[in-house]
């Protein structure tokens, strides 16, 4: 049986991997694979892609599906007991004001929060991995590129990414036969990339989890596992249950046919298929335990469901819950030994929090009025995007800032919904009657969107500690977050929100609002991204780092993080691909050292 | 009457009328259903009423519909907005119990009360029972925030935010998708994109 419970499991583990999303499912599968013994704890409920709300219609639903702070993405979004605030479970604000705000994303659920993700997966370049050495700002991790690239590889060929090879400066090529087509764009897609040209802005297709065709089931599985012939059998069965991409309803919805990229539709199944993955759900995990010879033996956790305190062990342990779950469950492993929690000898776990720069422009543009009846549903957008083009100027010194963001577009007829036809005296004058229905149908699909992801550079006043008061419905001590942006996020939020008008001009187009020019104005709160990395850094040097080059920790030898928690910097490409390439080579690893009884 | 006459009388009834004053939705009783949860069952087609109890009076509803008809009325294409269930979806979206809903119930109780008051210091009736003509004298007045002179401002933005909820109410809607013409959410064997003679016309291909 698979789904175990505090009762039904083993006593005999190699790993326990905490946590059910990217990292912790491309951890199990890695190490499921090739034969170790894995209990996954997750701790939200059990989840099923069978759950997804495919081509269910905003009629159906309450309020016609529009966001609620019960389902922040709307009624039909994956997303089970989830959001910025989860009942029960507080977390605390060391500020209010805007400028120190960190909201905190969570989705208590198997596959966590793979189940809505926006599915894009870029690679980290190589300047990516060594940024304080090129500006001097930030850290450097202790691997580069080349350590990962074959690991992205990997991860491409197995989740199924659609791209293409555009040789740029810093966003990497992949292998030949790595990624999947790309979708064809839509017709505002096509015209901010003609549009966007003319301003020397390069737009090229996009990277998302995705399978615009099906994966190759007979050339996959031996690249990914040589010399592993049961491991080759179960992913070419699994890879061919996956159903490529119907070009309808949204990804975020989550995905019956799995044609996408969540745990619970990739790693989980053929890991589950092996025989040696156990998996609790309901399992709040809140401390690693030790043995006498310092080394982990397993966790703690409470059983959701019964509110009991319990225990698992293995020989392994890996953390994957999350880059500021990860960092609260070490905080809280408080011992004699480790006084001020597990892996934090060097003062730094919960340090150099990190999320992404967003900021957001919306336009209308009349040449896209009035178009005939369009599909426009696709791969559900990012066919193309725009990554950091300005490497010379910002070398050159000219930009104000240190670090790069990329471009997210999008446009085109979608479903209407809730907020369809709405705030449009902008354009209308107030009108209403007749004229008013008139002007709905003139403007639907006139509407893009520029949505800017920025790198933000770690500093010592973004961080989260253990509060000392208050703790949540489990009794176990919450986070407190204190967060600052530098000038380099705030002029980099700026320089996106002039890039977005200029494109928006050039496609003879109007900004919904005003450009912003004040960068605290400009930038989106912290976390809400919801790219929040950092917490546990790798790095080459124990005293200012949590783990080393594989994410184990330095303090424990046998307790490894395996999610964003240890970046050593935050580069404006999305992070799960990266989580997941990690989190392979780390398994890769831990299993080698297995091997040799190292472990 | 003439409209300068017209913003005279408003300016002297909006003078006395404390239902759009800040606060104004503390004179509504908020409902106290529960939310759906964060784990509501979506495999489900949810009616308007079964997530949470509809709470507007008979009368509320009847003035919401002609409102709601007024901004989105029958034409050649489709039918008006009461017709496509927005009443009903006004309801639900007032009597929900999500903080977006609940100041929204202060705006739009407030503005309906408003618009019966507003029609009989203009004409001495109820607004419902207004010829079609002086109905639309009135939304003239209070149909666009940054023409609204600033004793008609609360009633302005009572009625953009009226308006958002009919339209997001009627687009939503079965008919309001046909309305738009839209053509997505179906399983397609590849995507082919924008026929190129479209894209050609556009100066894209």
């Amino acid at each position: 049986m698979p789904f175990v419970t505090a009762d039904t499991q083993q006593s005999d583990y190699d790993v326990i991997v905490v946590g059910s999303g990217a990292g912790g499912g491309q951890s199990a599968y890695t190490l499921c694979m090739d034969g170790a013994k894995v209990l996954m704890l997750e701790a939200g409920r059990n989840y099923s892609h069978t759950e997804s709300s495919m081509f269910r219609t905003p009629d159906v639903a309450p309020l016609r599906g529009a966001s609620t702070p019960d389902k922040p993405f709307g009624f039909f979004d994956a997303t089970v007991d989830g959001g910025w605030s989860v009942p029960g479970e507080p977390y605390v604000r060391a500020s209010e004001e805007d400028a120190g705000r960190f909201e905190w994303w969570r989705a208590r659920m198997l596959g966590g929060r793979t189940n809505h993700w926006g599915r894009i997966s870029l690679r980290n370049g190589p300047y990516d991995f060594k940024p304080y050495s090129r500006d001097g700002l930030g850290f450097d991790w202790p691997i580069g590129y080349e350590d990962v690239a074959p690991y992205y590889d990997k991860v491409e060929m197995l989740v199924g990414v659609y791209g293409s090879n555009e040789g740029l400066e810093n966003t990497p090529n992949s292998p030949a036969r790595c990624l999947l087509p790309p979708p064809t764009p839509l017709v505002s897609d096509r015209l901010i990339a003609q549009r966007a040209k003319r301003l020397g802005i390069p737009a090229i297709p996009g990277h998302r989890a995705v399978l615009t065709r099906a994966l190759d089931y007979k050339r996959i599985p031996a690249r990914l596992h040589p010399g592993n012939a049961r491991a080759q059998k179960i992913l070419a069965e699994d890879m061919r249950a996956r159903t490529p991409c119907l070009w309808a309803t949204p990804c975020g919805y989550g995905c019956a046919i799995r044609a996408n990229y969540q745990s619970i539709t990739v790693h989980l199944p053929p890991a589950l298929k092996t025989g040696n993955l156990d998996i609790i759900t309901d399992a709040m995990v809140h401390e690693v335990t030790l043995g006498r010879n310092g080394r982990a033996n397993g966790v703690n956790f409470i059983d959701r469901l019964s509110g009991q305190e319990k225990h698992s062990a293995a020989r392994v342990v890996i953390l994957a819950a999350s880059a500021c779950e990860s960092a609260r469950i070490l905080l809280n492993s408080k011992s004699a030994q480790h006084p001020d929690g597990l892996g934090n000898s060097s003062g730094k776990v919960g340090r150099y929090l990190m999320d992404t720069v967003g900021s957001s422009v919306s336009g209308q543009i009349p040449l896209l009025e009035n178009l005939p009846p369009l599909n426009e549903d696709g791969a559900d957008g990012h066919a193309l995007y725009v990554p950091w083009w300005q490497y010379p100027e910002q070398r050159a010194g000219k930009l104000g800032f240190a670090r790069g963001y990329h471009i997210e577009f999008g446009g085109g007829k979608r479903m209407p919904g809730a907020g369809t036809g709405a705030g449009l005296e902008w354009l209308t004058g107030g009108g209403y009657g007749k004229k008013f229905k008139e002007d709905v149908r003139r403007y639907y699909g006139s509407f893009v969107r520029f949505d800017g992801r920025g790198e933000m550079i770690p500093n010592e006043q973004s961080y989260c500690e253990i509060d000392p008061g208050i703790k949540d419905k489990w009794a176990i001590p919450v986070l407190r977050f204190h967060w600052q942006w530098s000038e380099h996020e705030w002029r980099q939020a700026v320089h996106m929100q002039s890039t977005f008008a200029a494109i928006i001009d050039a496609m003879g187009g109007k900004t919904r609002h005003p450009v912003k020019t004040d960068g605290a104005e400009a930038i989106a709160p912290g976390g809400s991204i919801i790219h929040e990395v950092g917490g546990a850094i790798m790095g080459s040097d124990p005293a200012t780092s949590v783990t080393n080059r594989w994410g184990q920790t330095w303090d424990v030898d046998n307790l490894f993080i395996n999610d964003g928690a240890v970046f050593a910097s935050n580069a404006d490409k999305n992070p799960t691909l990266t989580i997941m390439a990690l989190a392979w080579r780390a398994s890769d690893h831990i299993l080698e050292r297995l091997r040799r009884k190292e472990l | 009457m003439d409209r300068r006459t017209t913003i005279k009388w408003v300016l002297a009834a909006s003078a006395s009328l404390p239902l759009l004053r800040p606060g104004a939705a503390r004179a509504f009783s908020a409902p106290t259903a529960r939310g759906y949860g964060s784990d509501p069952d979506l495999s489900r087609s949810y009616a308007a009423g079964e997530p949470w109890p509809l709470t507007l009076t008979a009368a509320q509803r009847r003035l919401a519909g002609t409102l709601s008809d007024i901004i989105i009325p029958a034409d050649d294409r489709s039918p008006s907005a009461s017709a496509a269930g927005v009443v009903d979806f006004i309801d639900e979206w007032l009597s929900a119990p999500y903080p977006d809903c609940q100041r929204d119930r202060g705006i739009v109780l407030g503005g309906l009360a408003w618009l019966d008051t507003e029609a009989g210091r203009r004409f001495g009736r109820d607004f419902l029972d207004l010829a079609p003509a002086a109905q639309t004298s009135l939304c003239e007045d209070i149909c666009d925030e940054v023409r609204a002179p600033p004793a008609l401002r609360e009633a302005a933005h009572f009625f953009a935010r009226y308006r958002d909820l009919t339209a997001g109410g009627f687009y939503s809607s079965p008919i309001g998708r046909q309305d738009l013409k839209y053509i997505g959410n179906v399983p397609l064997a590849s995507f082919d994109g924008p026929p190129l003679a479209l894209l050609k016309s556009l100066g894209l291909a």
